[in-house]
């Protein structure tokens, strides 16, 4: 077996014996538990009413702003894992120039900031 | 054909490895499996003892069965799937929280002596891996919301992908800083890499001193916070905030795919630790290198480091109060992140221009 085999078979392995012990435990009471269905068993929890109306509604546009927000930063967070690995390496050049990335991004958070992106209230 | 591919071969290059795999990985699991039952155990004994309660200790001596019983317990109950439910994604979520949490710890390192490095894959990019398998979490959480079609599913999973989301980038930024300092993603570097440090200068080679909780102390807090958050632990627990939301994304669930929930959970909070610990703890290095403490095997010290931050977990959630949601989102996000990105800036300066540099 090549290196990239040996690194990654073992995960592949481990990922699989996982998927088996909780797909096992997932079917156990299909199998073994007493099971008496009922209408009243079976509708979505509203504390005690019958639901209302349907569950799948609308929601806060925050929610949307804060996983577009989530996706910029770690995309950042992507940018700077090889920077901090390779450090050594690329000197003060890769560090001013990191440097200057981060300046402009910390301009577009600080303007988000400024536009009450960030508020919950 | 048959001299050069023979079953020989075939079982020697292929099928035998495959089988010491499954051999190490079955272990692994199991041996983790069994410490999160008792570690559960000492989550609910901490979170009694603090209330001035004895917790669970009918079930064997001190209640150390409790977790079993209860595992019986789960599998006997009643499974229940909403009629409204997408039946496919309902099922899918519980096994895809459990499983992706299980498979973080195929690059954790246990321990490193003569007999070589104790663990399943000595990935050379282990804690991008980490990082990858931990964002996928939140999948979990949000089919399992949005497949129950009910209300407070529904609000649990929408909080918890906001809140997961967020604290995910300042750990991201908490990891780079440590990077910056180990110069390699493999987890086995990180932990050897801090063998030499500030201890060492101070004459205290080998020692406690000398891992990276002490340089970086503002990120190992801020580490530790974003931990509770990702979690979903309290105080960060608005997920399935109980006097809200009833119990968040699980309110559907019953039996097994509860439990696999929890289950997923409390691995995914044991993970933590561990990250914790090999990050800023030392991993498996022993606090002192002096005569009785460096006989130890490592994977002691390891799994006495872990449990040491979990028993800081459980604190936290027996006396800290909940939060609300604004202040999470304002702690997470005009707090923790700028904090986080100043400090890589500010280490990044000090390792380029400081008195470490080379």
């Amino acid at each position: 077996m090549n290196q990239l085999l040996l690194d990654y078979l073992p995960i592949a392995v481990f990922i699989g014996v996982a998927l088996a012990i909780g797909g096992a435990l997932m079917i156990a009471p299909f199998l073994v538990a007493y099971r008496s269905p009922d209408p009243e068993k079976l509708s979505a929890y509203e504390c005690g009413f019958n639901a209302f109306d349907d569950a799948r509604m609308k929601f806060d546009v925050r929610f949307y702003l804060v996983s577009i927000l989530f996706i910029i930063f770690d995309l950042e967070v992507a940018f700077l894992f090889p920077w901090a690995v390779a450090f050594k390496e690329v000197g003060v050049f890769g560090f001013w120039s990191m440097m200057v990335f981060l300046g402009v991004l910390t301009i577009g958070f600080i303007y988000e900031w400024r536009k009450g992106a960030l508020e919950w209230d | 054909m048959d001299s050069a591919w023979s079953w020989l071969d075939v079982w020697q290059g292929y099928v035998w490895p495959l089988l010491v795999m499954a051999f190490w990985s079955v272990l692994l699991l199991t041996l983790l499996l069994v410490i999160i039952a008792f570690l559960l155990l000492l989550d609910r004994k901490v979170w009694a003892a603090v209330q001035m309660r004895r917790g669970p200790n009918m079930v064997g001596p001190f209640g150390l069965l409790q977790s079993f019983a209860d595992l019986l317990k789960f599998v006997l109950k009643e499974p229940v799937i909403p009629s409204g439910a997408d039946k496919g994604v309902f099922l899918l979520a519980p096994l895809v929280t459990a499983v992706l949490a299980l498979a973080a710890w195929a690059v954790i390192p246990v321990s490193e002596n003569s007999w070589g490095k104790w663990v399943m894959s000595d990935l050379n990019v282990g804690i991008l891996y980490l990082f990858a398998i931990s964002s996928l979490g939140v999948y979990g959480v949000i089919m399992g919301g949005w497949a129950s079609n009910s209300k407070y599913p529904f609000l649990g999973s929408l909080r918890s992908a906001a809140q997961m989301v967020s604290y995910e980038v300042s750990i991201g930024f908490v990891i780079i800083t440590v990077l910056l300092c180990v110069g390699s993603l493999n987890m086995t570097d990180i932990v050897n890499a801090q063998k030499a440090g500030i201890g060492t200068k101070l004459g205290l080679p080998n020692s406690m001193l000398d891992w990276y909780w002490l340089p970086l102390l503002p990120m190992f807090v801020v580490f530790f916070i974003s931990a509770l958050a990702e979690t979903n632990r309290p105080p960060f627990d608005l997920v399935e905030a109980e006097s809200e939301l009833v119990a968040g994304f699980m309110v559907e669930y019953s039996s097994t795919p509860y439990l696999l929930f929890m289950l997923g959970e409390y691995v995914a909070i044991v993970t933590m630790c561990a990250l914790t610990t090999i990050l800023f703890l030392g991993g498996w290095l022993p606090p002192f290198d002096v005569a009785p403490l460096n006989w130890i095997p490592g994977v002691f010290w390891f799994i006495a480091k872990v449990v040491l931050v979990f028993f800081m977990f459980a604190m936290v959630k027996a006396m800290v109060p909940r939060y609300r949601y604004d202040q999470l989102m304002r702690l997470g996000w005009k707090v923790f992140l700028p904090l986080s990105l100043l400090m890589v800036v500010l280490v990044a300066g000090i390792l380029q221009y400081g008195v470490y540099a080379q």
